[in-house]
């Protein structure tokens, strides 16, 4: 497939708003337990338009990539069949459960509304943070499935597709949640970073799995099944075209595979090991620096990875323009 | 009813007539306009419905040339119509064929990604995706003569390797002939079900017995009056009256 990076940004940096949420509200039910010292209401309203930003630049990016973006609104509709469509419903139902939450904190309205047998007080923030956490899982399932759900596109047909969005996303956003609390709040430096830590090498088992299933696919289509002629050698004299077209623009990458090879090792490098190693050192150190580094590191590869994502996807379409494929 | 086109790749000479007279109704019909992208220049693009490739089957010597006309299969399983967000893509449920409202479509792509045959385009300068409509604007035109009521690939097919119609009636044509001739669908193996059929190709070879070179049943041999002129005299067209 062509790597669109309306949609690698779209995918990457909403997933960095989601995990920077997810951190925050670990946090914040932590903290209810007791298990973390309480924040102060300013740490999670700054945290909530943090991952907000986010958000909204994956928003703006995924316009890029409509034909006819003035038309956006248009693809709520078919939400009981699409992903894509599931995904347009789930992206601002989030946003809106995470600015509620955000504002919230921002106002410091946080009125008990009950209390837990074990006495712990369920909050305003804690219930629409419970909200915003299914959503924001809700849309991790529904960006993942947008490809997962293509069967044709066997690298892209297997929960490891979506258990990766949420990896990827989650990792990333527990990295940067652990830069904005080297700022804001220290004390809980060693838990978020400690939590991305785990999350980062959770996704580069992720990462391996996907990319050893990828690379032992069989392809369920071959020339002979699609046009239907049954015999070894086929050779393919004629695309029907002279110049290009959508089919051979849309579904090839049009880059060597050596230049594939080294973007997935620097994937590999910058998107896992490199966080891996910037993590403990900003862990051990406390230092938001490093820890700056380890996000920007982590999503340049995370950027990578994505590109990959598309790049490798091999579309049955391909074997009508072998001179292409 | 699922309309569908039955092609028959026995026939089919690849003379593209199919591609040229299906851009030339459609470009400037409802489904229009296919846009062609810089058409004098080093890197030409265009918008195509239908599209005629060419494959080599063996190997030399003994190959055949295949030519093979594809174009939006009107799946009865269409997957392209399911992950479609706005709804721009749907099935007609009166006569299955797979249309885009370009009014409601935002050009995002998906459902080309969700095609297998890659049978959808997406048209630069309207910014949506396009695709065949069957000629959906045609085969409806009571303005037109029956004749004439059937698409524009199907009218300028010269060897008429094209067949258009019902495949759920069982007496029509295509239904015969995917019947009797080996009708096939394309990937059969992801069970989109194309409508559209082809017609495999045909090895024709008349096989003569040496006893069938003299009519056994000649009257003119019963009478022993034998035909003139003799059987080993040379004629002109190798037919010899025995």
């Amino acid at each position: 497939m062509h790597p669109a990076f309306s949609v690698i940004f779209l995918t990457t940096l909403i997933g960095v708003g989601q995990g920077i949420f997810l951190a925050l509200f670990t946090v914040e039910s932590y903290a209810a337990f007791g298990l973390l010292p309480v924040q102060e209401d300013s740490y999670y309203a700054i945290g909530c338009a943090l991952s907000l930003l986010f958000l909204i630049a994956g928003l703006i990016a995924s316009l890029f990539h409509l034909g006819r973006p003035e038309r956006a609104w248009r693809s709520a509709a078919q939400w009981r069949t699409s992903w894509l469509s599931r995904e347009v419903v789930a992206l601002p139902a989030f946003m809106g459960a995470l600015a509620l939450y955000g504002l919230a904190h921002l106002i410091g309205f946080n009125p008990t509304l009950t209390t837990l047998p074990s006495g712990t007080p369920v909050t305003v923030t804690l219930i629409l943070g419970t909200g915003a956490t299914l959503l924001a899982f809700a849309l991790f399932l529904c960006t993942g499935m947008i490809y997962a759900c293509l069967r044709f596109i066997q690298a892209w047909h297997s929960p490891l597709t979506v258990i990766n969005y949420v990896l990827f996303g989650g990792a990333s956003g527990f990295t940067l949640a652990a830069a904005h609390a080297s700022i804001a709040a220290p004390d809980l430096v060693i838990f978020l970073a400690g939590w991305a830590l785990v999350i980062t090498l959770l996704g580069l088992t992720g990462w391996l799995a996907s990319r050893t299933r990828n690379t032992r696919i069989k392809p369920k289509s071959t020339l002979p099944t699609a046009i239907g002629i049954k015999h070894p050698h086929i050779a393919q004299a004629s695309q029907g075209l002279m110049g290009g077209s959508f089919n051979t623009r849309e579904f090839f990458h049009g880059n060597t595979q050596k230049m594939l090879q080294g973007l997935q090792g620097f994937s590999f490098v910058c998107a896992f090991v490199l966080p891996t190693v910037l993590l403990v050192i900003g862990l051990s150190s406390a230092s938001s620096g490093w820890l700056l580094t380890a996000f920007i590191c982590q999503y340049a590869g995370l950027l990578a990875e994505r590109w990959l994502f598309f790049a490798q996807a091999r579309h049955p379409q391909n074997l009508y323009y072998q001179a292409v494929a | 009813m699922q309309l569908a086109l039955v092609i028959d790749l026995n026939v089919c000479v690849g003379c593209h007539a199919c591609v040229i007279n299906c851009k030339e109704w459609n470009t400037s019909g409802t489904a229009g306009p296919m846009t062609d992208l810089n058409p004098y220049g080093k890197d030409p693009t265009g918008t195509f419905f239908n599209r005629v490739q060419t494959f080599e089957v063996g190997t030399f010597p003994d190959t055949e040339v295949v030519h093979f006309p594809k174009s939006c299969l009107h799946c009865e399983e269409p997957p392209c119509v399911p992950v479609c967000p706005t709804g721009a893509s749907y099935k007609r449920v009166e006569d299955g064929i797979v249309l885009v409202n370009y009014d409601q479509c935002i050009g995002c792509k998906y459902c080309s990604w969700a095609c297998p045959y890659g049978a959808r385009e997406f048209d630069e300068t309207q910014r949506v995706m396009k695709k065949c409509t069957l000629c959906v604007d045609r085969i409806y035109d009571t303005h037109l003569t029956e004749e004439e009521r059937r698409p524009a690939c199907v009218r300028a097919c010269p060897t008429g390797a094209r067949l258009f119609g019902d495949i759920h009636d069982p007496a029509s044509e295509v239904s015969i002939a995917i019947r009797e001739s080996g009708g096939y669908p394309l990937m059969p193996e992801w069970g989109t079900q194309p409508a559209n059929h082809y017609l495999p190709r045909r090895k024709t070879r008349l096989r003569i017995r040496k006893d069938e070179l003299d009519r056994a049943d000649n009257p003119l041999k019963i009478d022993g009056q034998l035909p003139t002129p003799d059987r080993t005299a040379p004629s002109l067209d190798d037919i010899a009256s025995w």
